[in-house]
């Protein structure tokens, strides 16, 4: 499979990842020249190959329903770019 | 120089306790060591403070008798463990002036053992690259040149760039890296020194800025397969905050260490000796099954059929992982916000990332999102899983016939900065011997084994059974013993 400058650009948007036309020009060689390097999974048969979830074995634990954590308000705000009263602050979203 | 900095940590652990030299002379000496290396640039945060406040507390131990394991031992952490009230960005302009109100488990742990912290260093950016260019404060510089009389910038490896430069060149006593795909073992062996992945597991991935969650493991890196081995007791141990995290009791692995490996067999699988390799490589890894027969090991060849198969693995299923980790950089909780004037919140996200992201995590963070998106997750990530699984059964069926695996760590020496950044694909093949480990979550190390025809350094790599770390350990530890490693770069810095 190779993508073209539009499949890139829609990449873009998934991703949330500002591109200009140029870089868009740019990053459509390079994608499809590692998408055809990594296409070559294709020759293998995997045929009844269940795919790998867990590297290694491990148990998946369960902790007590109780509350461990909280009280740290300030602590979760202290790196925002913009807090105010006491919440993270973006852009307008509904009009 | 000081000669406090040219010491294993074993030999700076005992000095201080047999009371040689104060932890308070060997911190002044590294933060003297680290001022005056600052052209390597392989710190992006000086913490002279925090390491002279550990080595008083140090001091205060002895003097109370209540010396601790690292006690006075003054480390370097890479930049990506979240350590409190420090800069913690993994290399990225996406995560400047972001100070922790927290600290990583495992840099937790190496604090609590007595461990000062030097500061943090430098590393690709978000531990994606091979020769730490990719990171936003540049590229590190590696103490070693070649000896053609030129002056050419080498790479000193990555993503643990900055902490292989730094043990090196004597700007730390041990770093901690962390390896997704042979993050530490490269650097390690670009550098001539030592470092060790562990199992996936073993140490706790809370604190630590993700990258590829499946893959991502810390580890040590130092001078010595002993200082390794003191290292790692300290960083693992079970964390009830990571899920994956094992439950298991941490061996002593410095108590283990016993280069007799009588009875022994070592796995030398016939698919890593692949074209285009230089041959010193290829004579080095023989000397290698030299060593190791010497100690005692009987060489076996074996097969890892699939090899060939794990790079392009590995480059569906780490940008995969990273384009869902990735996905938290949005410009509202932490970290760079760009919000164009007038713009919505999905312009902010788009701008923000794209002014914070260097061009190799856009790529990866492309690709990983193509290959997770609607119609293309089975033909891409779902196949890869399955080749992992086959992947992973090459290595049990393999240690049905051996005890370890002994392969090159790399397959050149250094290269010079700039050579490999235009050519994406030629820079991943630099973790071709790596990253099957990772792959399979197996513990594996680089140890030096000698220098090239231009005097740089070359690692050989060793890869153990499951949770065998002490196996990996032992022999590298025989390969130490009779490899000679002494060179160190020639100061010009």
């Amino acid at each position: 499979m190779s993508v073209n400058a539009d499949q890139v650009r829609h990449v873009a948007k998934l991703a949330r990842i500002a591109m200009s036309d140029a870089e868009v020009e740019k990053m459509v060689p390079e994608f499809n020249n590692i998408l055809k390097w990594v296409e070559q999974l294709g020759e293998v048969d995997t045929d009844g190959v269940e795919p790998l979830t867990a590297v290694i074995d491990n148990e998946l634990r369960l902790r007590d329903d109780v509350v461990n954590d909280g009280d740290c308000r300030d602590d979760v705000l202290k790196n925002a770019p913009e807090a105010q009263h006491g919440f993270f602050a973006v852009p307008k979203v509904i009009e | 120089m000081s000669e406090l900095t040219t010491k294993t940590i074993a030999e700076l652990r005992d000095g201080i306790g047999a009371g040689d030299f104060s932890a308070r002379e060997v911190a002044e000496a590294y933060n003297a060591a680290v001022v005056a290396g600052r052209s390597l640039n392989a710190y992006t945060v000086e913490t002279p403070e925090l390491a002279l406040a550990a080595a008083e507390a140090a001091d205060k131990a002895r003097a109370a008798g209540e010396l601790k394991p690292l006690s006075g031992v003054p480390l370097g952490i890479k930049d990506l463990f979240a350590t409190e009230g420090v800069d913690s960005t993994s290399g990225s302009n996406i995560l400047k002036g972001f100070k922790p109100t927290y600290e990583s488990t495992v840099s937790g742990k190496l604090k609590a053992a007595g461990a000062g912290m030097l500061g943090k260093l430098n590393m690709d950016e978000f531990a994606m690259g091979s020769s730490n260019e990719t990171s936003a404060y540049g590229p590190v510089i590696s103490p070693w040149k070649r000896n053609d009389g030129g002056n050419a910038a080498l790479t000193p490896g990555g993503s643990s760039g900055g902490s292989a430069a730094a043990v090196s060149a004597g700007l730390a006593a041990g770093v901690t890296g962390t390896d997704t795909g042979g993050s530490i073992r490269q650097p390690a062996a670009f550098t001539g020194i030592c470092g060790i992945k562990p199992t996936y597991g073993r140490c706790s991935r809370w604190g630590i800025v993700a990258f590829a969650s499946s893959l991502d493991q810390a580890g040590p890196m130092a001078k010595t397969v002993r200082d390794c081995a003191i290292l790692l007791e300290a960083m693992t141990g079970f964390d009830p905050k990571d899920a994956t995290s094992l439950d298991l009791p941490v061996p002593n692995w410095e108590a283990g260490l016993s280069s007799d490996l009588k009875g022994k067999k070592v796995g030398i699988p016939i698919e890593y000796r692949i074209d285009g390799v230089p041959s010193e490589i290829d004579a080095l890894w023989d000397k290698g099954v030299e060593w190791l027969r010497d100690a005692g090991a009987e060489p076996v060849k074996i097969s890892l059929p699939y090899t060939k198969y794990a790079l392009p693995t590995y480059y569906i299923i780490a940008p995969a992982e990273a384009s869902s980790n990735l996905a938290r950089y949005d410009g509202v909780r932490y970290g760079l916000r760009e919000a164009p004037e007038g713009g919505n919140l999905d312009a902010m996200y788009a701008a923000t990332r794209a002014a914070g992201f260097g061009a190799e995590v856009r790529r990866r963070i492309m690709i990983g999102t193509y290959v997770l998106s609607a119609g293309f997750y089975d033909a891409y990530f779902t196949k890869a899983q399955k080749v992992r699984t086959l992947i992973k059964r090459d290595f049990r069926d393999a240690f049905a016939e051996c005890d370890f695996i002994l392969t090159p760590t790399a397959p050149s020496a250094a290269f010079g900065l700039q050579e490999k950044m235009s050519d994406p694909l030629a820079m991943y093949l630099n973790d071709v011997f790596a990253v099957p480990a990772s792959l399979a979550g197996l513990p594996a190390m680089s140890v030096p084994g000698g220098l090239d025809g231009q005097g740089l350094p070359l690692g050989l790599h060793l890869i153990g059974k499951e949770l065998d770390e002490q196996g990996v350990l032992n022999a590298a530890l025989a390969i130490e013993e009779r490899a000679g490693f002494t060179a160190r770069p020639q100061r010009w810095w």
